[in-house]
């Protein structure tokens, strides 16, 4: 049976070249970096050498601008609940309709806490309206979150001209660039960002390690207090193997970054032009034209995706959906809602998200099972008559309760 | 570069089913979703019956072929929008029905579907009470009645007892609920992981609010549903046994609205041997259903007390019980 990865915006396999660089930091300099004997002395130098190929990854002006912590969800955390303690008069946040549930649990949560939170609805292709984002901007607004590409769709959003607009209007600027560092180029000395959170496991290094990159001069205050480790800005003992591996992580993905952009994204483009040349009735969600190289987001009208899901699993194929029964919820993903996807579509949008460990192989076992599963799963469905869908499907099957 | 070969690892995973996948589906929910049987609508039908919501993500149409002589179910086909396990419950409904009276098919439970399905997770119970709405709504139809749904799904709070929103709410209506412990102690909600306790508090701010009250968590609670007395003095073993008797006894109605029931098989030292039966036997939150009577038990009789499985006694052969 294939082995076939095709969920890389989850998580991604981790480097061998990462696991070898890792192995020594468990086995021999095992010391606390804090301490002052021989199986600490050289993590000081492996934490300092991955600082600054993380650097050297988003093009920040400081190395002392990373700050390691364990996830992309804490960086985020602490990002925006820094932001709100260093200035308690202002009691607004802006957001997005589509951001991680990182982002959007927290606000939902300030929310109750008396905060106002502000967010921003999404066109039918997952683009913001920059022009109701500058009247929203004001001195009442603590912080700016709007992530770099969307985790679904790979929809890209103007970060660098939204932070600017925020630094002319003197609001911090926050951006979850989990999906997009690795992926894309960026030079953040070059624009106004003032933070930014991105996480291992997506760029091929291990679970458990992230990074909050916080530009200098920007106030700030701890999540976690405790001691003196990331200069106190992010207590608790460094996790050195990790930390060495996400700087190797990055030194692979800036050398990979032109491969991902060419290579992997032909593979993407490849089998999105096949599947939508093969099967009818599905299309491709979000801003087609400014997205990631590596995902695509594909509906399948008049079926469900967690059935998708387990008759490619059955043939050796990993990749995810947004519909509601994937996550045990009674509504399908928020993106596809806030970009009006009707139900009898958002209920089967399938993710692919390639790396550069993927091949034309992967792309051609798809395209090989895709059209039968979607045609077995078809003749299931009571939206399905035959050759198509039946005649103005909502209404002429509108069971009872809704 | 460092020589560190992993190429050989020596390291082990632990084993997992061959075809994982995002549930524990059982092989029974694979096979009919694999495989399913009496897809597509029965030609020449003479009842149908169509359920879900294309929002929810779950939709179901069962057409019948019913013998007007006999009231035989002859034929039953299904057309179902929805997950694996939607279409496994539509799949293994018309099995169950085919050859059935219409009155005897309405006795048809959802958890005779899921048993026949040999379980399905919390979260997808749902779709085994959706086949058997399809049902009642189908012979409503060939009867020419007409079928409502008398129940309202919310979006699902306890994970650990499988306990929606709607039926949070009524209860907090019904019984003057105040604090999580009080839904706790009526609908179990809440009384796992904890997880949920912040969804149950936001109910209850909800639905006091609704009733012109303020929520307060510091609230006395109202009165646990057979309230048993607190013990006070250290206990003989035989009042322990009497006890937990006791206990397990006003714990019964709950288990057995759930169709299962639980038995003592002995108690030695502090520990409670029970049994398991009905729906409660293999139903795949037994563990936490013993989890809840432990935490009963030790709430009433104020010492530690351990409820395991009688299953496990048979580990205790050489040991000495002192």
């Amino acid at each position: 049976m294939a082995d076939i990865y095709l969920d890389n915006n989850a998580t991604t396999k981790v480097d061998p070249a990462v696991v070898d660089v890792m192995i020594p930091y468990f086995l021999e300099q095992y010391g606390n970096p804090s301490s002052i004997h021989k199986f600490a002395d050289g993590v000081a130098r492996g934490l300092k050498q991955a600082r600054q190929q993380v650097q050297a990854l988003i093009g920040c002006e400081h190395d002392s601008e990373i700050i390691f912590t364990s996830c992309g969800t804490e960086s985020n955390s602490t990002a925006i609940l820094s932001a709100i303690k260093a200035q308690p008069n202002k009691k607004e946040i802006i957001t997005t309709t589509v951001e991680h549930p990182a982002i959007l649990s927290l606000c939902d949560y300030l929310e109750k806490e008396g905060y106002t939170i502000h967010r921003m609805p999404v066109d039918k292709a997952g683009r913001l309206n920059l022009e109701s984002y500058k009247r929203l901007l004001s001195d009442q607004v603590a912080i700016v979150s709007v992530m770099w590409a969307n985790n679904e769709t790979g929809t890209i959003f103007p970060v660098a001209e939204m932070a600017a607009l925020a630094n002319a209007a003197g609001v911090m600027f926050h951006t979850d660039a989990v999906q997009a560092v690795g992926k894309i180029p960026m030079m953040l000395q070059d624009t106004k960002i003032d933070m930014l959170s991105l996480s291992g496991h997506k760029l091929h290094a291990p679970k458990g390690i992230g990074v909050l990159y916080l530009r200098r001069g920007t106030r700030y205050r701890p999540l976690l207090r405790g001691g003196h480790q990331e200069r106190g800005r992010r207590a608790g003992t460094e996790n050195s193997a990790s930390i060495v591996g996400l700087g190797k992580a990055c030194e692979l993905a800036l050398e990979y970054i032109e491969y991902e952009n060419t290579k992997v994204k032909a593979m993407r483009d490849c089998l999105e032009q096949g599947i939508t040349e093969q099967i009818a009735h599905c299309f491709v969600t979000g801003d087609m034209y400014n997205r990631l190289p590596n995902t695509t987001d594909i509906a399948f009208e008049y079926i469900e995706g967690e059935s998708i899901l387990m008759l490619l699993n059955k043939a050796g194929i990993a990749a995810s959906s947004g519909s509601a029964c994937t996550s045990g919820s009674l509504e399908p993903s928020h993106v596809m809602r806030a970009m009006d996807i009707p139900y009898t579509a958002a209920h089967g949008t399938i993710r692919f998200s390639f790396s550069r460990y993927n091949t034309m192989a992967d792309v051609d076992a798809v395209l090989e099972v895709m059209p039968g599963i979607v045609a077995t799963l078809r003749k299931l469905s009571p939206y399905w008559d035959g050759n198509g869908p039946v005649a103005d499907p909502e209404k002429a099957f509108a069971p009872t309760y809704a | 570069m460092l020589g560190y070969a992993i190429a050989n690892p020596t390291y082990t995973l632990p084993t997992q089913s061959e075809d994982k996948t995002m549930w524990d589906y059982s092989d029974k929910v694979k096979e009919h979703f694999f495989n399913p049987k009496n897809a597509g609508a029965v030609v020449d039908a003479n009842a149908t019956g169509e359920v879900g919501s294309i929002s929810c993500g779950d939709a179901l149409r069962l057409t019948l072929k019913v013998d007007d002589e006999s009231e035989i179910i002859l034929e039953a086909g299904f057309q179902t929008f929805g997950c694996g396990s939607a279409i496994a419950s539509s799949s293994v409904l018309t099995e169950i029905i085919k050859g059935m009276t219409l009155d005897d098919a309405l006795k048809v439970t959802n958890q005779d579907i899921a048993d026949q399905l040999e379980g399905l997770p919390p979260e997808k119970m749902h779709c085994s009470v959706m086949g058997r709405e399809a049902l009642q709504a189908a012979i409503a139809n060939y009867r020419g009645e007409e079928w409502k749904d008398d129940h309202e799904e919310g979006a699902l709070i306890c994970k650990c007892f499988a306990i929606d929103a709607v039926m949070i709410e009524e209860m907090v209506w019904a019984n003057k609920l105040r604090t999580v412990e009080d839904v706790t102690n009526f609908t179990k909600a809440g009384g796992g992981c904890a997880a949920c306790h912040e969804d149950i508090e936001a109910i209850l701010e909800k639905v006091l609010a609704e009733k012109g009250e303020k929520f307060d968590p510091t609230a006395a609670p109202v009165a646990a549903p057979e309230k048993i007395a607190a013990v006070k003095a250290p206990l003989t073993n035989l009042q322990r046994i009497k006890k937990i008797e006791e206990v397990l006894e006003s714990l019964r109605p709950a288990l057995m609205a759930d169709g299962g029931d639980v038995e003592l098989v002995e108690v030695i030292g502090n520990t409670a041997y029970v049994n398991m039966t009905g729906a409660c036997n293999g139903c795949q939150m037994a563990a936490m259903t013993i989890a809840g009577i432990q935490q009963r038990l030790m709430e009433v009789m104020g010492e530690f007390i351990k409820v395991v499985p009688a299953s496990e006694m048979s580990k205790l052969v050489n040991i000495e019980v002192a």
